[in-house]
């Protein structure tokens, strides 16, 4: 039976306290007051919906038999236009050449139509195994009303045939050119209309009727749905919904906004990860609703595999993982909303990146994969003609591996206030893998005083520089203190 | 090991620029400078000089690539001239390759000299170097400080240091080295400091403060070298002549493979115990009168003096806290301030702190004058603990 066989999500470390939101614009709108509550998740600055993607994905896959053949990115802040997103995901979780992959947008429904989609792709047989990850870093201008509500997040599924968690049972979608909020090309914002018009003549009109085809085509009534998901930033408009249908008010999940924000087309997903989490049980039937210009409805009955279901790769642990930020002006750098002075050596990063390259390393710089000798065992990275072991090398014995989930320690490092960074101090230092293999490298996500000779760390997907002057993103990885709680590598 | 060149090479002339903020000077005015003083000691005219070897690091930001600059500059007669590059180590490169060609017997007389115009970028400190195509897609984001200071974390860990001796350790070695920058006219800093100015610095990449980097300076150093039998041909007295000569390079090891601790330099110390046997030098502690070694950042030269065999293994915070190495301690490093106040114009600084140790050889380091030194090493350094040059020159009296 086909369904969701696994999950992961990921939430940016930091929270930004909305109370530090409404202390900066309070002066010119003091009806932001009541919205002091609470906190958003926040990325840092070398994340984007692609290495949040990574990380949900990783997270999703730790645990999987086989690898996917399909891959669907959904995301309305994809960081290309015309570049695969996906199939840069694909090359960081090594996926191979031969999967299968589409990037998805367009609406706040596509990480809904998305797995829509791929379940429609396994269920043919056209794929074996579809992994779905949605993803959105959305940036909201200053004093907005999306600032205060949208969070930065990713949810990844796997969909298969086997050991499956929540069996598919019914889809319904419909398309309706509803503009609630519309963003062109190009655009960096969004603009959008008066709440009560959405509530009352979009949400109330459009979600019903798919909602209650997708309940006949799943044989269901709707006092039978035991767990109804589905965001909306719109305070009680899904409750509201769910007593319009019949839906029963236990049913309605909490949309995190108090500790997450909404986070686009991650959303349903993340709420979905959620509810498996703590609520599911066997045999219950669960409603996931996406809306944007229409909606995406679908069933999933819940097997027995969900009892006793726990995780660390899933939100409950992403929600854990927190750091608060009290700082809104670093959340205005970091988004880059404000035009910041950042000195002559920032301009080091505007530099050509020689795609031939980029694309000759793909599997060293999107995947972390270095070498491991097969005359003497040694890991290295990177992979090189030679192996590096001076008792060792033999030349052309390497084979490549991926130090990815391999655990490391600290060395060496440095607090650098010299170079450039958005977040200074640049630490940075010497890693060694338990392993075997080394390699200097940026850490992330650590504080001042954080860094110690033999911290253990893991190795995260980050941007690793912005080519502002052609719009380029590198990416590369980096190294994060493993921490009590979060998402950890795989035990040795 | 083959023979080596110890007493195969005199150093007939030496010349220095001075070194600091040269707003007025652009590099090929810095080269004329440090020419035009070797050629005086020297005293040889110029279409003596067989072949050159021209040294200079960040190119792109100063004259530019190849032989070309120099040769121009100087108006020299049409000769060889070869641009040696391998970081701060540049210096000791050039000097190198006019070593050889006299040892050889390919030429009479050789000049070697080394220029760097840092100071043409518009901000201070030192650019940073992309390194390729590949590497700047992946190599921690960081600066020469950030990197040499990775040497601090793993030294402190190895040898169970604390932070605060650590830091007044280093300190103590900036402390050192000012006092020694105060007595030389050449020196871009000449002002004296004290441990807690040192102590209280803004932080740069922890732990080294601003006091614990060396000056970002402009500057030309010059050394024109020919055979001891011409040099006394030439009337020269108190002939010094060059004793050994090593170099090591990293293969990648220390970046790669998990045999270094990062505390100390793999290659600095395959180096010196090369030079030592060149030199015919066995007990390192007791022999060597005075050196300049390589001091762009405080932590580096505390670590080298380890890996040059001058301290015991753990024991160069005690050395330098016991005024071992100060001016009026037992082997005096940086006599002439070093990197830190004399100034680090890349290209040069190899020849500068040979230019040093030739002139205490001489007697004629005036204010700065040690007494009676017989042996002189200088020990210059390019790239990062993890990767990098080490250069290991000993000079002395002929014969």
């Amino acid at each position: 039976m086909v369904g969701i066989t696994g999950f992961g999500g990921y939430l940016p470390r930091l929270r930004l306290a909305r109370k530090a939101i409404v202390a900066a614009h309070v002066w010119a709108d003091p009806g932001l007051q009541g919205k002091a509550k609470g906190e958003r998740t926040m990325c840092n600055w070398d994340e984007d919906a692609v290495t949040m993607a990574v990380e949900a994905a990783r997270n999703c896959l730790a645990d999987a038999t086989s690898a996917p053949d399909a891959i669907a990115f959904a995301s309305t802040s994809a960081p290309f236009a015309d570049r695969q997103n996906a199939g840069v995901i694909a090359t960081a979780l090594s996926l191979g050449d031969d999967v299968a992959s589409i990037d998805v947008g367009g609406s706040q429904r596509a990480g809904v139509s998305a797995l829509v989609q791929s379940i429609a792709g396994v269920r043919s047989g056209l794929y074996r195994s579809a992994l779905v990850v949605a993803s959105d870093k959305r940036r909201s201008k200053a004093a907005s009303a999306g600032e205060l509500a949208y969070g930065d997040g990713a949810a990844a599924v796997t969909i298969g045939e086997r050991n499956t968690l929540l069996e598919f049972v019914a889809a319904h979608s419909s398309t309706v050119d509803f503009v609630d909020h519309f963003r062109a090309s190009g655009e960096a914002f969004d603009y959008g209309w008066e709440e009560r018009w959405i509530r009352d003549e979009g949400l109330a009109k459009i979600v019903p009727p798919a909602v209650t085809k997708v309940l006949q085509k799943a044989g269901l009534k709707p006092g039978e749905v035991d767990h109804f998901v589905m965001p909306s930033t719109i305070g009680r408009a899904v409750a509201g919904i769910a007593r319009q249908i019949g839906i029963s008010d236990k049913a309605v999940r909490d949309n995190l906004d108090a500790v997450c924000g909404e986070t686009g087309v991650a959303h349903p997903l993340v709420m979905l990860l959620h509810t498996l989490e703590t609520a599911v049980e066997p045999g219950q039937t669960v409603l996931v609703v996406g809306f944007g210009q229409g909606c995406d409805a679908v069933v999933f009955r819940a097997t027995d595999a969900v009892a006793g279901i726990a995780s660390d790769r899933g939100i409950v642990a992403a929600l854990a993982n927190r750091l608060e930020e009290t700082n809104y002006q670093k959340y205005l750098a970091f988004n880059e909303l404000i035009t910041l002075e950042k000195g002559m050596r920032a301009e080091r990063d505007d530099y050509k990146t020689a795609l031939t390259v980029t694309y000759r390393k793909r599997d060293m710089l999107l995947g972390l994969v270095g070498g491991r000798c097969k005359q003497c065992g040694t890991l290295q990275f990177p992979r090189t003609d030679i192996c590096v072991n001076p008792q060792c090398k033999a030349m052309h014995t390497q084979e490549p591996f991926s130090f990815r989930d391999e655990r490391a320690s600290v060395l060496t490092w440095s607090a650098d206030y010299l170079t450039y960074t958005a977040d200074p101090p640049s630490h940075y230092g010497m890693i060694t893998f338990d392993n075997g293999g080394r390699f200097m490298t940026d850490f992330t996500d650590v504080g001042v005083g954080e860094v110690e000779v033999g911290m253990a760390v893991k190795m995260m997907f980050r941007v690793k520089s912005y080519d502002h002057l052609r719009g380029f993103v590198r990416y590369f990885w980096k190294a994060v203190p493993v921490r009590a709680g979060a998402a950890n590598v795989k035990a040795a | 090991m083959a023979r080596g060149i110890k007493d195969k090479v005199a150093i007939l002339g030496m010349g220095c620029s001075q070194f600091g903020e040269r707003w007025e000077a652009g590099a090929e005015e810095l080269m004329v400078e440090a020419f035009a003083e070797a050629m005086t000691d020297a005293g040889i005219d110029q279409s003596q000089i067989d072949a050159a070897w021209f040294s200079t690091h960040y190119e792109e930001i100063n004259v530019g690539k190849g032989g070309l600059p120099l040769s121009i500059a100087l108006r020299l007669p049409n000769i060889a001239v070869t641009r040696v590059e391998n970081f701060c180590a540049s210096g000791s490169e050039a000097f190198r390759g006019a070593v050889y060609a006299v040892a050889s017997g390919a030429c009479d007389i050789a000049l070697a000299l080394g220029v760097e115009k840092l100071k043409d970028t518009g901000y201070g400190g030192l650019p940073g170097n992309l390194g390729g195509t590949l590497t700047p897609q992946w190599a921690a984001n960081g600066s020469a400080p950030g990197n040499f200071a990775q040497l601090a974390s793993a030294y402190r860990a190895k040898h169970r240091v604390n932070r605060d001796d650590l830091k007044r350790a280093i300190a103590h070695v900036s402390v050192k080295s000012h006092a020694n920058g105060v007595k030389n006219p050449k020196a871009h800093l000449r002002k004296a400091i004290t441990e807690d100015d040192a102590l209280k610095a803004p932080m740069i990449a922890e732990p080294l403060g601003l006091y614990d980097c060396c000056g970002v300076s402009d500057g030309a150093a010059a050394a024109i070298v020919t055979t001891p039998e011409i040099a006394k041909r030439l009337g020269k007295t108190n002939i010094v002549s060059v004793k050994a000569l090593q170099l090591a390079l990293s293969n990648g090891s220390e970046s790669g493979h998990n045999s270094w601790d990062g505390s100390y330099f793999h290659t600095t110390r395959i180096a010196a115990s090369k030079a030592y046997q060149e030199a015919g030098i066995d007990k390192p502690r007791d022999q060597v009168s005075m050196f300049e070694c390589h001091d762009c950042f405080s932590i580096t030269e505390l670590v080298t003096m380890e890996d040059l065999q001058l301290s015991p293994e753990g024991g160069a915070i005690r050395d330098v806290m016991n005024g071992f190495y100060d001016a009026d301690g037992q082997i005096p490093c940086q006599i002439d301030g070093g990197l830190k106040c004399f100034g680090h114009p890349i290209g040069a600084s190899g020849i500068r702190m040979l230019y040093e140790m030739y002139l205490q050889l001489q007697g004629r380091a005036g204010e700065r004058q040690l007494a009676k030194p017989s042996i002189g090493m200088t020990h210059n350094l390019g790239g990062s603990p993890m990767s990098n040059v080490a250069a290991v020159c000993i000079i002395g009296a002929y014969g």
